[in-house]
């Protein structure tokens, strides 16, 4: 009896990974490519802005609730850094971008954690707000930066370090930092307990309008880094560079376990999401399938991935 | 409106206590603008826009904002009554390009009326899958349908081929060019679904059943009434409601976009809590939502008719927006005392 | 004599971990008033569950005006006659009195329209037979709470009901209500309808019911006839042995003020609240649900804030802005509600206990796990806490155990004052015999208790000197051999003067 709950036990908290094995396994049986050095590099490379984000935004989902803005947001500062940088210099718009960033989660979180409003709402009025700014800030049209081969800036998109790019070691290094954070300290401890019972973690003294204004400036702050390296990458950005990244940032969160209600969820396991959906996409493109079935799959893979998530735990298929 | 029935009724029998009434129906009437504010705020939308600029108060006008509104409009029809319902439905824009590609795609092959019918048939068959994926599962809606907004969009890719399609035939744009004096086709739609919907809210078993698994649906479960069931047919409605939104689009522009309806969804749930819907169910009405899309309507066009840049339009629609739920939250919070 | 409307024989109904009931038989009578009592957790709630169609039990059967029954839904019972009025009213705000009388039945044509008018007229009809003086069409979110239940109770006399069960139903009424409901009651029961009436209030069951039946831990303990019967008897049913017996009481000596209150008024919840604490001593506050005793509780520990008045905490004045500020100073409060405000259920025991006091079990920030198992095997042991280890979720734990986590959660720090919310709420009571015993240690070691209960017997059993509320304020002061059961009763119903 109890061997079988510490398999089903171990199933329900490694499932993931398992389906993530099998998944990986057999795409390279398929395709060879799929499982060299340089294609993994290559995914890893291509999810870090995604990942990036969604380590911010795991924050906000374990407090339960919500962080729609990011996508607006990536394009505002990618805008901000890109044109900052051709006036004051890589420097200081690194620090005006990680500001703003700072200061338009700080908004969110003031909204939701201290007004207590929807946060779908409240973030997504923030989506709407945003994309306005962006459109005031560059009055429609593109920008580039000037210089793109000479600048330092372009080492946070384009640089390597012993032949890995340096997007892959920021992911890298902030998704440590990150899990250590969520998972050892004080902060992390309330993160999870207001997410668990906000009222309890109340009448334990924590103070829990604080705890979600800090987890959406923790969005804004990873959004910032995003589009720091977003826009090292790119040398450029669009009015609508960022749009959909809310989308998928969430799909990966989701897909990595995390409920939507709070209480639960880790960056690694939000991590397995993204590269999920992102091996998912890389590997359809080498079997050779159109571009757009690879969201076809993400849906099945969402559906299916929350469903056997919550047939474990209720121990039946259907509700 | 039914409300407003009420009021007058009771204003008929001033007799007894004549003061003592007339504070009670003043502060009825206060209740009532206070619970619908949405028209308040659309009216000094329009005084607004008229006084600045002449363009606005023109029959011409009016008609375009209300067919320009129509298409949002079948989208939150559909989405209010999943949300009475204590769900969501993000997936309404995949579903509208969807409808609207095949109803001009299928148009070569299987001529117009087969493909307009089988272009709305997508719409059943998605809110059936979204619907029955949330009542099987368990899931939560804004999941469920978070999936089908992205799988929804490459089908629509796929089908495409990543290419605008356009239809061959004009006479299909012309299809809508019917005007019921100053009201398009697509406008009355739109209302003729509102007014339906709201019949249906509050006459039928379905409707008012609609506000009893919102408000509490343990509760409802245990009075018998077949919860998941009623959900399924919910959310078939909202996607049927989005693919007439699709092809009426198909018609209106005589091409399918792949990226039609893109981010229409938030612009749904934008109007929907303009006007005073909640989303955590058990309360709203279309009166409401027609009162949130023709405010948005309005307040784009008269923004637009200003010739302000594009920018100020989304700034005061988030800033509305923030402004509306701070406005719901004191009203419910005084409510309460 | 009256006919036997509804019998259940042997019935069981186990959940995970719990046997909620096991062998339960029980019989009601038309025209009869059938009180159902027992502590908190002894099954009640299941029992009437059972038997209007919500769970289903694992054995025994249910006999029905003759026929075997097995419903499967509420809404079979229903259809038999069978009717539960809960005690959270489970009305829908936003539909009208007669759609929530008739919800999940109602009339309608072959296409699903409402027939509103055929509703509303019966459901005028029954509103009038229970003497309500507001209209069917009106919206329920605008009634008060006694009309509400006015509401739920007209679903009786809509569905020709033959077994009506009230689970608490006076918790939130005032007394003219109650006395209303009382009368609605006494007419159901002439009208040859079986009642069984849940409440754990002694003198409603004294003055409404014909008979008692007395659950513990999940069986039977007897049923006797109210008039030959005493609330010493009852009780000693309910609890499996004397009073006196049960209880500790704390033989501490008393010490320095701890808390004192002057004057603390919260607008609409309370008024002139004035009391100390010292060191050592187990003060009572007893009061009915709804006098007050939660919100003064919470007020003094920065949950919420007062409008006027003074709080002295350990001879400084404090004014707390939020809990935090009251844990650091050395006040504790175990609230009332374990689930909602007490645990964070999906977290595992040492991340309960020292969620309060990180700081403590920290270095620059970061937790020190090391620190943290060795509270938590501190407290296992010293509270004798049943869990499979630091890490097991304190949902999968038994209601007494859970009640040991939080006790342990606020004990760790070594605080001066405790408060305690209804402390044994729903637990067994073994776990309960266990707490109560501990408080009183605590108090012998020189911590200041407050100990809030609408259990009688428990707030006399544990406490050294009881305060009584009634509608928002201090209605008395009793100690030593004036706590008895009859002053606490007249006191909390507003009866003796004020002290």
């Amino acid at each position: 009896m109890s061997l079988l709950q510490d398999k089903q036990k171990y199933i329900q908290s490694h499932g993931l990974i398992i389906a993530f094995v099998i998944f990986i396994l057999s795409v390279s049986f398929l395709s060879p490519e799929f499982l060299t050095l340089g294609n993994i590099l290559d995914v890893i490379r291509q999810i870090s802005i995604t990942g990036m984000i969604a380590i911010g935004v795991t924050f906000v989902v374990i407090t339960g609730r919500l962080d729609l803005s990011v996508g607006s947001m990536l394009t505002f500062l990618t805008v901000l850094i890109v044109d900052q940088h051709n006036i004051v210099g890589p420097g200081i718009a690194l620090i005006f971008t990680v500001i703003a960033g700072l200061l338009i989660g700080a908004v969110n979180g003031y909204l939701v954690g201290f007004l207590k409003l929807n946060a779908l709402i409240v973030t997504l009025a923030m989506l709407s707000l945003l994309q306005g700014f962006t459109l005031l800030y560059s009055g429609g049209s593109n920008v580039n930066v000037t210089n793109p081969d000479e600048t330092w800036f372009r080492i946070f998109g384009r640089g390597e370090l012993f032949n890995v790019p340096a997007p892959v070691w920021i992911l890298l290094i902030t998704t440590s930092i990150a899990s250590f954070v969520l998972l050892k300290t004080n902060f992390g401890r309330r993160i999870y307990s207001v997410g668990g019972n906000e009222t309890a973690s109340f009448f334990s003294g924590v103070q829990t309008r604080w705890v979600v204004l800090s987890a959406y400036v923790l969005s804004g702050l990873a959004t910032a880094l995003a589009a720091i390296i977003m826009g090292s990458r790119v040398m450029g950005a669009q009015n609508t560079i960022g749009q959909g990244y809310e989308l998928t940032v969430l799909a990966g969160i989701i897909l990595g376990g995390t409920s939507l209600l709070g209480g639960s969820g880790t960056i690694w396991r939000t991590m397995i999401g993204i590269a999920m959906l992102g091996f998912v996409q890389n590997g359809l493109l080498l079997m050779g399938f159109p571009y757009y079935i690879q969201w076809l799959v993400t849906w099945a893979v969402i559906i299916l991935a929350v469903w056997i998530d919550l047939a474990a735990k209720r121990g039946s298929v259907f509700a | 409106m039914s409300r407003l029935v009420s009021l007058l009724g009771l204003g008929r029998n001033i007799e007894s206590d004549k003061s003592a009434r007339n504070i009670g129906a003043i502060r009825r009437i206060f209740k009532l603008l206070a619970s619908n504010y949405i028209w308040i705020f659309l009216a000094l939308c329009i005084v607004a826009f008229s006084v600045s600029s002449p363009y606005f108060f023109t029959v011409n006008n009016l008609s375009n904002v209300l067919t320009q509104g129509s298409f949002i409009g079948l989208l939150a029809v559909g989405m209010t009554i999943v949300m009475i319902n204590g769900e969501i439905d993000l997936s309404v824009g995949s579903t509208l390009a969807l409808a609207c590609a095949l109803a001009i795609g299928l148009q070569e092959s299987i001529g117009i009326w087969p493909a307009i019918v089988v272009a709305l048939f997508s719409g059943v068959l998605m809110g059936l899958i979204n619907g029955l994926f949330v009542a099987l599962s368990g899931m939560h809606s804004f999941i469920v349908t978070l999936g089908s907004l992205i799988g929804i969009r490459g089908l629509v890719f796929i089908y495409t081929g990543e290419e605008a399609l356009m239809t061959e035939d004009f006479s299909y744009t012309e299809i809508v060019e019917i005007y019921i004096g100053p009201l398009s086709l697509t406008a009355l739609i739109f209302f003729v679904f509102a007014a339906l919907f709201q019949w249906l809210l509050s006459n039928t078993k379905h409707g008012r059943e609609a506000y009893a698994i919102g408000d509490n649906q343990k509760s409802a479960h245990e009075a018998g009434i077949r919860v998941k069931r009623h959900k399924v047919i919910n959310f078939v409605l909202c996607g049927t409601l989005a693919a007439v939104a699709g092809v009426l689009l198909s018609m209106r522009m005589g091409t399918a976009e792949p990226n039609a309806g893109k981010i229409w969804e938030l612009w749904t749930i934008i109007a929907i809590v303009l006007g005073g819907t909640r989303l955590i169910g058990g309360f709203g009405s279309m009166w409401k939502t027609v009162g949130g899309v023709l405010t948005l309507a309005v307040l784009l066009n008269g923004l637009r008719l200003l010739n302000t840049p594009n920018y100020i339009e989304l700034i005061v629609m988030g800033s509305v927006l923030i402004l509306a739920l701070l406005l719901d939250k004191s009203l419910s919070s005084k409510n309460q005392h | 004599m009256n006919k036997i409307v509804l019998t259940a024989e042997r019935i069981t109904k186990k959940f995970p971990g719990v046997i909620a009931l096991s062998d339960v038989s029980f019989t009601i009578k038309a025209g009869e008033v059938h009180a159902l009592m027992g502590e908190n957790g002894a099954g009640k709630s299941t029992l009437m569950k059972v038997l209007s169609g919500i769970y289903y039990a694992d054995g025994g059967t249910i006999h029905h005006q003759g026929d075997l029954v097995k419903f499967t839904s509420p809404k079979e019972a229903r259809e038999r006659g069978i009717l539960l009025i809960h005690q959270e009213l489970s009305l829908s705000p936003e539909l009208s009195v007669a759609e929530n009388i008739f919800l999940g039945a109602w009339p309608t044509n072959r296409f699903g329209v409402l027939n509103k008018k055929l509703m509303n007229q019966q459901a005028s009809a029954a509103l009038e037979s229970l003497g309500c003086d507001f209209g069917a069409d009106m919206r329920v979110g605008s009634l008060s709470i006694a009309k509400q239940q006015m509401v739920e109770i007209a679903r009786t006399m809509a569905f020709n009901a033959n077994v009506v069960i009230f689970d608490e139903p006076t918790g939130t009424l005032t007394e003219a209500e109650k006395n209303q409901l009382f009368a609605v009651i006494r007419g159901l029961r002439e009208r040859g309808v079986a009642i069984v009436y849940i409440s754990h209030k002694m003198d409603e069951i004294f003055e409404i019911t014909d008979q008692i039946t007395v659950l513990r831990d999940g069986c039977v303990q007897g049923t006797v006839y109210t008039r030959e019967s005493s609330i010493g008897e009852i009780t000693k049913k309910m609890i499996g042995r004397d009073l006196d017996k049960y209880f500790h009481r704390a033989q501490s000596e008393i010490g320095r003020e701890i808390l004192k209150v002057v004057n603390l008024a919260k607008n609409g919840l309370f008024s002139d609240i004035n009391f100390s604490v010292r060191a050592g001593e187990v003060v009572g506050l007893y009061g009915l649900i709804g006098a007050g005793r939660s919100e003064v509780a919470e007020t003094i520990f920065g949950v919420r804030q007062c409008d006027s008045g003074q709080v002295t905490f350990d001879g400084e004045l404090v004014s707390f802005k939020s809990p935090k500020d009251a844990i650091q100073q050395g006040m504790t409060l175990v609230p009332e509600d374990r689930k909602e405000q007490g645990l964070i259920l999906g977290m595992g025991g040492r991340h309960n206990i020292t969620l309060p006091h990180l700081e403590r079990f920290s270095t620059m920030g970061v937790t020190g796990i090391k620190a943290e198992l060795e509270v938590f095997d501190e407290f296992k042991e010293k509270l004798d806490i049943k869990t499979t280890g630091p890490e097991q979720l304190v949902a999968d734990l038994s209601g007494g155990n859970q009640q040991k986590f939080v006790l342990a959660k606020w004990l760790c720090a070594g605080p001066k004052l405790l408060i305690l919310d209804e402390p044994t709420r729903g637990i067994d009571v073994g776990s309960k015999s266990s707490i109560h015993q501990y408080i009183a240690q605590l108090a012998e070691q020189g911590l200041a208790v407050i100990v809030i209960s609408s259990e009688m017997p428990e707030v006399i059993g544990v406490s050294q000197r009881i305060l009584t509320m009634a509608n928002g304020r201090l209605v008395g002061e009793f100690s030593g051999a004036q706590m008895t059961e009859e002053n606490l009763i007249n006191a909390a119903s507003g009866l003796a003067k004020v002290c």
